[in-house]
């Protein structure tokens, strides 16, 4: 194969991967940006959402595209509703300390990650995918799943850009992010409001990975990577940025992927991590943040 | 209407208010005079609900609203106006105002009497609130607080740094809800401000009440204005 296909090739796979990043990335930074939290168990609600999909998908049977579309609706409410009772359980009563967050993070994330290794068990599972279909083109096939999986990311996102700017939901959410305490004096419930958006970035992460998991297959550990590749994004595009993330997850989905294509995908985590190392020494607040965190 | 009975507020373990009693009728202006740090801002939030209160109560219209959930208190109809304005810094002035209109429920006929009072914001609806003038922040952050239809207002230095003409206008609109029946209690730190609108003035010290007067008794004698705030 020439080298322009070959990269276009690449530039698709880049392309898959920025969409899922985008998404789960987005998650993250919206609950860092409304509520000051740094949620180190994003990547479990992500794990969530791909076990709950194979879950939903063994118990539907018949047709694929069947249980794909219930998990597309169960697996990010169930995650949600599970992210916003840990928020309830445990952060309110931090008070939402930024520190005491932290660690409280890592407590839920084992807790997740033991229980389902102890109910869902090591097994990696696939998910069929709704479709098979191939797309030619005249230097190779594609999967038109994982063009799906682009366009549904793109439509999520506007989806969300839209929540966030054009209704009430996300007018309350932006003054609750600008100042909590103002908020409150004019009848906003900030408990409330942050126990949606704890649940709302877990939704986020775990349809992310109902996206993702007919190409990868679910599997306990598989938080790992999402995690360290979010924060990557979220601190490139400027802590609670949603515009500044996801210019950062194109950027960094697509470099992973071409460079995954061209050489090896360790060597697009060893670049995509010194970059960040760069950005928080010459513009820690992100390429699009405007405050520092 | 309002009666904040003999509250203590801490914050963590250093209190800072021990026992602030006061009370605001209808219709009339009470302002709150008090040296930097006395604890004037405190006690305003401390009836907004959005410091816990160690023991004390605050009422309003019999109602026990220190007992109910923060963001419950404004929709009481009490408004709001900061120290240093406050405002949604990135959004705009028409979000900012919508964000007071939801409180209660206001509708578009709220909105249109709120902005026929300052017309200014009216021509910069578009514009993020960050942006506006410090003179028009004010009033932005006035507006928000009109958009609840309050019963009682919360002034906390509404002049602060502004210049005579805009303080005027501003006084206007505090005289204007005044006949309107609105109770008002108003931080001041001016004294011409103070003698020329405020019906009576509770003094606070370190956070305890001193002498509460009739602002015509203090017009006549200096005195106590000398003793609690220097001048
Ligand atoms: N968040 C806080 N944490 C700890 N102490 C505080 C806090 N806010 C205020 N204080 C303290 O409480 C006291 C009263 O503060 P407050 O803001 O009520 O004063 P004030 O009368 O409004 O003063 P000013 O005229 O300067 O606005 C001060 O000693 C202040 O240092
Ligand atoms: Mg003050």
């Amino acid at each position: 194969m020439d080298l322009g296909p070959y990269l276009f090739l690449a530039s698709l796979e880049g392309a898959v991967t920025a969409a899922v990043l985008a998404l789960t990335a987005v998650g993250l930074s919206l609950v860092f940006g409304v509520m000051r939290v740094v949620n180190v168990a994003h990547g479990e609600f992500f794990m969530l959402g791909a076990v709950l999909a194979w879950w939903v998908a063994s118990l539907a049977g018949g047709h694929p595209a069947i249980g794909f579309a219930l998990a597309v609706l169960v697996a990010p409410v169930i995650a949600g509703a599970i992210a916003a009772a840990a928020d309830f359980i445990v952060l309110k009563r931090l008070d939402y300390d930024p520190e005491n967050t932290i660690v409280a993070t890592i407590g839920i994330l084992y807790i997740i990650q033991q229980t389902v290794l102890m109910t869902y068990g090591p097994d990696a599972r696939p998910v069929e995918a709704p479709f098979s279909y191939r797309i030619y083109f005249p230097w190779f096939g594609y999967s038109a799943y994982k063009l799906f999986v682009i366009a549904a990311a793109v439509a999520i996102l506007l989806g969300v850009w839209a929540i966030m700017a054009r209704t009430r939901i996300g007018l309350v959410l932006r003054a609750t992010q600008l100042d909590r305490e103002t908020a409150q004096a004019f009848g906003i419930p900030v408990e409330r409001v942050y126990a949606l958006v704890f649940g709302l970035g877990a939704g986020l992460a775990a349809l992310a990975a109902v996206l993702i998991v007919p190409i990868q297959q679910a599997h306990y550990l598989m938080g790992g990577d999402p995690l360290l590749l979010s924060f990557i994004v979220v601190i490139i595009g400027g802590l609670g940025s949603l515009s500044g993330t996801v210019v950062a997850a194109i950027i960094i989905g697509m470099s992973d992927g071409i460079i995954s294509v061209f050489f090896t995908p360790t060597l697009a985590k060893i670049i995509a991590t010194l970059l960040v190392a760069f950005i928080l020494v010459f513009r820690p607040t992100g390429l699009f943040g405007t405050r520092s965190a | 209407m309002l009666d904040v009975s003999n509250i203590l507020v801490a914050y963590g373990e250093a209190p800072v208010l021990h026992g602030i009693s006061l009370a605001v009728n209808a219709g009339e202006i009470l302002c709150l005079m008090g040296r930097n740090g006395a604890g004037k801002t405190t006690t305003m939030k401390a009836i907004m609900g959005l410091l816990p209160l160690s023991a004390g109560s605050v009422h309003l219209d019999g109602e026990d609203i220190s007992a109910l959930p923060p963001h419950e208190v404004p929709k009481r109809g009490i408004g709001y106006i900061p120290q240093g304005r406050r405002l949604f810094s990135e959004l705009t002035v028409a979000e900012n105002l919508e964000i007071g209109l939801m409180v209660r429920g206001g509708g578009k006929k709220v909105r249109d009497r709120v902005l026929d009072i300052f017309p200014r914001l009216r021509e910069r609806l578009g514009q993020r609130a960050e942006t506006l003038s410090g003179g028009e922040q004010q009033m932005l952050a006035t507006a928000r607080a009109l958009c609840i239809e309050p019963k009682l207002l919360l002034l906390d230095e509404p002049t602060e740094g502004l210049q005579p003409s805009m303080i005027d206008q501003i006084r206007q609109v505090i005289v204007e809800m005044k006949m309107q029946g609105v109770a008002i209690l108003l931080v001041e730190q001016r004294v011409d401000a103070v003698l020329s609108i405020a019906d009576r003035v509770a003094f606070i010290e370190n956070g305890r009440n001193r002498d509460i007067v009739d602002a015509a008794t203090l017009r006549k004698n200096h005195a106590l204005l000398t003793r609690y705030v220097g001048v």
